[in-house]
């Protein structure tokens, strides 16, 4: 297959003549200790076909049951989404071969998912609210890996033969399948990203997945349809597969957006298919059209027996949720007392559980607030990583922020201790130590430094003398630099005055 | 109902992967048909208000504890394999060549 | 060593416990039995492989136990053959296909664990319809097994092998599978016993799926009690198998030990004789009415109007279900794989295996199971079929107020010739319209020997269904039965049976077995 470069439309040219329509099918792997239907281990990255069960080959003559974690794990996540729990629901078998899949029929939910029917506030960065209707979230099971060999590319076009390994069989998957989305226009790209982090951040905070996108354990496939301006039809969707970053989500759907209005201003209508999203090339290629071989033939699992959720099973599970996301940030923001402007901006940096702990360990909100967003948030730039990354700690703010409290240290001098703390040179209190770092508070040496600056300036001094105390500030930044910082600005100031004679 | 015809069962041969050449898929329709036409009465008393059974005895909430069981080795895993490589299941190509 | 093999298995179990024989001596004489009758081009061809070395292994270690009074179990050394469908490590399992030649299963099916468990010696794989699909064992992709009552007749199916094994004393127990009559209407057709249990009741773990709501293992042997003991070994709760139920599964033993019947209500099924079915096993059939009602039973008759469509219904499930449960022979983790030529695409040589591995009876179920499940036409024929299931099942509930047991015969005629039927699958279905309204409902259902239809001197076999969970009045009734009608024929009815091969053991002469099969009994 030759890898064709489409032609696209500019986004603000496709957005002037279609709205776009999304629809997002998202695949959160479980992280239970088991597979959902056999008691082989749950685990990444062990020797090939090793975590495997009877069942999860499909040898002849096995039967699934099924994992309690896991079904309660898919409730919560539908609790999350504010679902409505199925009162009876079943498995039902979707077949198709494909080597990946052992037993030729993957086994899943059809038309009784164990959650439906629910919907998430998104907010974007800028403090837009969205809300994205749940169709529905069901459970099913994982597939094998494949892994394409000979050829050149390592891809299926063009390999010779593949090998297949198991282990992934049968891992818990929630498939959590959105309503379609009307009305994003030009934030849609935007709202696709901030969605899927949303169903990340819901499930890792739930604690049912790893939520490792880099890992698989999150997958998107992300529906992408246009209708001209005014138009009530829907148009012809594609699904882009596999898009398994953040950043891709939303630039997937840009191109497709872009894609779409190509093709349609050409007059061409589009043809409902999956599509391939390529990292390197920021685009995406033709995959499978819809065919007859979508036939997936569902029925009732036989093998299984009905899930049937009692009022007293889903309350106990409620119980034990964790606040959600959005309403942890609302009272976070209330109890700190920042302005929307300025927790919109904790939350963007992703500092908002650190600022959380360090209020926690002992600092008031607006401190916390200054160091994560001021120097770690500048240092984790520099280093190219999370802010929380960086080994700061909420006990290292404390410390750092008493020493300056205290008149020890100042701002300035407190960055230095932080180098060294990071370099592992001890505590602060030992950096300052070790350094020789503390602010000179002894006043002797600095009258000394303060005569000398006044001798230096005698204008200034008068001045000061006539009563523009304002004018203090050109001696207060001579004896700084006399001292190399180490002085107390405050009480620099406040001798500087005494010895001229004039109230402060 | 509808007849089973010949471009059905070469439609489902295909979906159950089975080939079947001309002459059998001659002879599978005709069986077929007998078959179908001989089971088609079962629609004339499914009526709207009776529901279905899927599983004979009613159970229901067959859970297993989320607890690690014994697992086979690579070795007895790949021992039935037809082809094997890596410690993996080795299978010719998935699609066609360019 | 003729003695010993003919031997119930209560009876073996007795003097293994009384040491007047060994495991390894009961064990050798069957094993010398399949040697003798099994092979051969006129062998009764029960067995697809035999576990001789293992099977000894395991009888010396009963002895070896026994003599260190250890405890052991009941029916410990005594032998039992395994219908090839059920999963052993250490031995082949075929499932009767091309499909699975060769291959040998890494783990145990929760039944065989129990058979091991409890010591008794599995003498090897029989014989069966290829996954068990049909009703007289020709569709085995390794030769159809014959039945000892006449060589050219068909065992029944799917479980032929394990009726006939059983029936020509290769064995003194065997387990079956029951989809649609596959351990029974064999049974039927080979003057043995053979029980379906309540769905559910018996592990399907292991079990090579045909068509899993229908599917059960059960018991085949030549008395009721033995079949009760086999039950009791190989039944109750296995966490491996979700539809597994946990309820206790009762006296069975008790039950076919102190079987009585008075007062009991027993049910004739209105729909299950008159047409089709042959004059002598309704004769027979009316017979064990009466051997009921004179033993104080009261014989009610109650109706089943859906039976009529049980056979439509059954025909779509079960390939419905096994066109999914058959999806996973593709020639890429186990058996067969056929490459065609060129560099073709596991696509492609998943075709080429399916098409070469399964026979024409697998095929044929799997494209009508397709096409049942297939867009568009789901709701007319899967889902109709499952609404008669729910009729069926009310028919059930209505005749269990009438009645505590229900009868009829097993199978609507008794043995035909092998290849009499094999062209006509519509024909061959109707073997199993008697058996099929059980695994419907998924009750449970026992046929044991009513006597030989008087125009072919075949065996006829009867029928006993009772409500789910109930399994221990099948004994009660049956046990009565059998002693009432052995009493009637001055001993078990397979004494009547032909000698096998009678002249290495030099009773009868060898004309005798062809004669025999065409004038048929003397009932």
């Amino acid at each position: 297959m030759v890898m064709a470069t489409e032609e696209i439309l500019s986004f603000e040219e496709a957005l002037e003549k279609y709205d776009p329509v999304l629809g997002f099918e998202v695949h959160v792997e479980l992280n239970t200790q088991t597979k959902m239907f056999s008691s082989a281990p749950n685990a990444f990255g062990d020797t090939p076909n090793t975590n495997v069960t009877p069942v999860d080959l499909g040898l002849p003559g096995v039967l699934p049951v099924v994992n309690r974690v896991a079904v309660e794990s898919s409730i919560k996540i539908g609790l999350a989404l504010g679902c409505k729990i199925a009162e009876k629901c079943y498995f039902a078998r979707k077949n198709y071969f494909y080597p990946d899949t052992p037993k030729n029929f993957q086994t899943s939910q059809y038309d009784d998912p164990i959650a439906y029917d629910g919907s998430i506030d998104i907010e974007l960065a800028d403090g837009t609210v969205f809300t994205v209707e749940i169709e529905r979230a069901h459970m099913e099971e994982d597939a094998g890996k494949l892994t394409h060999m000979g050829g050149s590319t390592g891809r299926i076009h063009g390999a010779e033969f593949s090998l297949v390994d198991y282990n992934r069989a049968g891992v818990p998957l929630v498939e959590i399948v959105t309503k379609p989305i009307v009305g994003a226009g030009a934030r849609a790209p935007e709202l696709a990203k901030a969605y899927v982090a949303a169903i990340r951040e819901i499930v890792k905070n739930l604690g049912v997945s790893d939520a490792k996108m880099e890992r698989g354990n999150v997958r998107c496939d992300a529906n992408v349809s246009l209708k001209p301006k005014g138009q009530e039809k829907f148009g012809t969707r594609t699904e882009t597969k596999n898009v398994n970053s953040l950043r891709a989500v939303e630039h997937a759907v840009r191109y497709e957006i872009q894609r779409h209005a190509a093709v349609l201003d050409s007059g061409t209508p589009i043809t409902q298919e999956t599509r391939h999203w390529h990292e390197d090339t920021r685009s995406t290629t033709s995959g499978r059209p819809k065919s007859d071989a979508d036939d997936y033939r569902y029925f009732p699992e036989p093998d299984l027996v009905p899930i049937v959720t009692t009022e007293d099973w889903i309350e106990r599970l409620r119980a034990e949720l964790p606040e959600p996301p959005a309403e942890r940030r609302k009272r976070l923001q209330q109890d700190w007392g920042y302005s929307d402007a300025e927790f919109r901006d904790v939350v963007n940096a992703g500092v908002m559980s650190s600022i959380e702990d360090t209020i926690a360990a002992g600092v008031k909100p607006a401190v916390a607030r200054k160091w994560w967003m001021g120097e770690i948030s500048r240092r984790a730039k520099v280093a190219d990583v999370e802010p929380s990354e960086l080994g700061v700690t909420p006990e290292l703010i404390v410390e750092l922020n008493s020493l300056i409290e205290s008149g020890k240290i100042n701002d300035k001098l407190s960055r230095e201790v932080l180098d060294g703390v990071l370099a592992g040179e001890g505590t602060p209190t030992e950096v300052v130590e070790a350094r020789g770092l503390a602010v000179v508070s002894d006043d002797g040496p600095l009258l000394e430094a303060i005569d000398a600056a006044l001798a230096a300036q005698p204008d200034v001094a008068d001045k000061i003398r006539g009563g523009k105390v304002q004018a203090v500030g050109a001696i207060v930044g001579g004896v700084m630099k006399a001292t190399r910082g180490q002085a107390d600005a405050g009480r620099v100031r406040e001798l500087i005055l005494q010895r001229l004679g004039v109230e402060g | 109902m509808a007849e089973i015809n010949r471009e059905d069962v070469a439609h489902l041969a295909r979906l159950a992967h089975i080939d079947m050449s001309a002459e059998e898929l001659d002879r599978m329709t005709g069986e077929l048909a007998v078959i179908v036409d001989s089971i088609k009465r079962v629609s004339e008393v499914a009526g709207d208000d009776i529901p279905t059974t899927s599983h004979p005895i009613p159970l229901s909430n067959v859970y297993r504890e989320d607890v690690v069981g014994e697992t086979l080795t690579n070795e007895e895993a790949l021992s039935g394999a037809p082809d094997n490589a890596d410690g993996r299941f080795k299978v010719p190509a998935i699609l066609d060549g360019e | 060593m003729t003695e010993l093999i003919r031997l119930s298995a209560a009876a073996l179990a007795q003097k293994l416990a009384s040491r007047e024989i060994s495991a390894v001596e009961a064990t050798q004489a069957h094993l010398d039995r399949i040697a003798h009758v099994d092979g051969g081009d006129d062998g009764v061809h029960a067995f697809l492989h035999v576990n001789t070395d293992e099977a000894l292994a395991v009888a010396a270690g009963v002895d070896k136990a026994r003599a260190n009074s250890e405890e052991l179990h009941a029916l410990a050394g005594v032998p039992i053959a395994v219908k090839d469908l059920i999963v052993t490590k250490g031995q082949p399992t075929t499932a009767g296909s091309k499909i699975l030649e060769g291959w040998h299963s890494p783990y145990d099916a929760t039944v065989i664990r129990r058979l091991r468990a409890a010591g008794m010696p599995i003498l090897g794989k029989t014989n069966l319809d290829e996954f068990a699909m049909g009703s007289s064992t020709e569709h085995s992709a390794y030769g159809p097994t014959r039945n000892p009552w006449d060589l050219d007749r068909i065992p029944g199916g799917s479980g032929g092998g394990s009726a006939a094994a059983v029936a020509a004393f290769e064995a003194p127990l065997a387990l079956g599978t029951d989809t649609g009559g596959s351990i029974r209407q064999p049974g039927a057709v080979t003057g043995t016993v053979g029980v379906k249990p309540t769905y559910g009741g018996v592990s399907r773990y292991g079990a090579i799926a045909m068509a899993s709501s229908l599917d059960q293992i059960g018991p085949v042997s030549r008395t009721v009690l033995d079949s009760a003991l086999l039950h009791e070994v190989i039944g109750g709760h296995d966490p491996n198998d979700s539809t597994s139920l946990t309820d206790p599964l009762g006296a069975l033993v008790e039950a076919a030990r102190l079987g009585n019947v008075e007062g009991m209500r027993i049910g004739v099924i209105k729909e299950l004789q008159g047409e089709g079915y042959q004059a002598g096993v309704l004769t027979r059939f009316q017979e064990s009415l009466e051997l009921l009602r004179g033993a104080g039973a009261e014989i009610v008759e109650v109706s089943c109007p859906n039976f009529e469509y049980a056979l439509g219904a059954y025909y779509l499930i079960m390939p419905s279900e096994a066109s999914s449960n058959l999806a996973k022979y593709d020639g890429v983790r186990f058996g067969l794989r056929v490459v065609p030529d060129g560099a073709p695409t596991i696509e492609r040589v998943m075709g080429a295996t399916r098409a070469a591995g399964f026979g024409d009876e697998v095929k044929r179920r799997i494209i009508l199971g397709t096409y049942a499940l297939s867009a568009g036409y789901y709701a007319a024929y899967y889902g109709s079929a499952q609404k008669v299931r729910t009729l069926i099942q009310r028919d059930f509930d209505n005749a269990f107020k009438q009645a505590d047991v229900l009868i009829s015969p097993t199978a609507p005629t008794t043995a035909f010739k092998l290849g009499e039927k094999l062209n006509d699958p519509l024909a061959m279905y109707l073997n199993d319209v008697a058996t099929i309204p059980a695994n419907m409902a998924g009750v449970p259902g026992l046929s044991l020997p009513g006597g030989l239809a008087d125009e072919d001197g075949l065996p006829v076999g009867i029928q006993l269904l009772a409500p789910a969970r109930q399994d221990a009045r099948l004994y009660r009734v049956g046990a009565v039965l059998e002693s009432l009608l052995e009493a009637s024929w001055g001993g078990p009815l397979l004494d009547r049976a032909p000698a096998l091969r009678p002249d290495v053991l030099g009773s009868n002469g060898a004309a005798d077995r062809v004669e025999t099969s065409t004038a048929g009994g003397t009932n």
